[in-house]
């Protein structure tokens, strides 16, 4: 008779073990490196000059911008191993996208906090319907309805869950490039790249910061996918016998 | 003029006397009222800038700033614990499932 495949000796699952040591060894590294940028982003953001017009209110731009640069890396993820697995099918990738999105949900939800924080004081409202505003709630949306189509979609979900994905990563560059091509009364994203010195470190730094706790998340985010489905793939072969 | 006639002239004058005390009145009592319906000041014809807001118009930037980090921390604490909660059911699960696969193939044997 043969023998049940477990966690550790299902040969199918050799691509999965690798990539959970690999989370494993990963993930602690990741971790230490993205809380210790955590943890000295404030010094640093204390210690950068105030905007001559925001003043103090101008330091959430640290968090802002970074919070947004995470999620539209989570998005890219997203969308690349979302495209794998619609034209080659490899499950992996799929896991990978399910994690991702979820990241970029997290991460979009920290810019959409951030930014009315910012601009009740630097505008005087919570909240303007212009092009850079309403094309940020409608990314975080389409990644909201990702992830309801993959807890609730049922089988097949995982290709169409797909497509979105890829539509995700897709307005991207409209909502990057959104304060250049409409009027709106978000600053421009021109602002960044000519930030001067003291602006800029805090910025970086911060930038590094969520970048590398992005990764560590979806280093963690990943191995639960993986989890998961080696225990479907146990329970599967546990039914078979 | 015959005595009819005078008081005929009398009477008009009177009346006459009458019609001016009443438009004097109406006229004093009527400016006096479009006076008061007047705003103690003009209205406001032109916004002069000015250097600062005052302290009290000010909303305070610190707690806006505070508020946005520490969500930023909450929110990344608070899905890093929701990692930690479903990878520890699902090690468990998968654990448990192992130990009754094991279990079965030393009954098996």
């Amino acid at each position: 008779m043969r023998a049940i495949e477990t966690s550790e000796n299902m040969p199918e699952n050799s691509e999965g073990r690798g990539q959970l040591s690999m989370s494993k060894r990963l993930f602690p590294v990741l971790t230490v490196v993205s809380l210790f940028l955590f943890v000295t982003a404030p010094i640093i953001i204390v210690r950068a000059p105030y905007e001559s017009t925001m003043g103090l209110v101008q330091k959430i731009f640290y968090f802002h911008f970074p919070s947004w640069m995470a999620m539209f890396l989570a998005i890219f993820i997203l969308g690349v191993a979302s495209g794998i697995y619609l034209f080659r099918r490899t499950p992996a990738a799929d896991r990978l996208a399910v994690a991702a999105a979820e990241l970029a949900v997290i991460f979009g939800l920290m810019g959409l906090i951030t930014g009315p924080l910012w601009g009740v004081k630097a505008w005087g409202v919570w909240w303007q319907w212009d092009a850079r505003l309403t094309m940020a709630v409608i990314l975080e949306l389409i990644l909201v309805a990702y992830l309801l189509l993959r807890q609730y979609g049922g089988a097949g979900s995982e290709r169409l869950a797909a497509g979105l994905g890829i539509f995700a990563m897709a307005n991207v560059p409209f909502l990057y490039v959104s304060t250049e091509m409409w009027r709106t009364v978000h600053p421009r994203t021109s602002v960044v790249p000519t930030l001067p010195v003291e602006f800029g470190i805090p910025l970086w730094w911060s930038f590094a910061g969520f970048i590398v706790l992005c990764l560590a998340l979806l280093s963690v985010r990943s191995r639960l996918e993986e989890q998961r489905a080696t225990l479907e793939r146990l329970y599967l072969a546990l039914e078979e016998e | 003029m015959t005595r009819l006639d005078r008081r005929g002239s009398d009477h008009a004058m009177a009346v006459a006397l009458g019609l001016a005390v009443v438009v004097l009145c109406t006229v004093w009592a009527g400016g006096e009222t479009t006076v008061a319906a007047q705003p103690p000041e003009a209205a406001q014809d032109e916004f002069v800038p000015m250097g600062d807001i005052p302290p009290e118009d000010q909303l305070p930037a610190a707690p806006l700033l505070v508020a946005a980090y520490s969500v930023v921390w909450a929110i990344a604490i608070g899905y890093m614990w929701t990692i930690w909660r479903r990878l520890g059911t699902v090690e468990q699960e998968l654990a448990d499932v192992s130990r009754r696969i094991g279990e079965r193939e030393q009954s098996q044997e």
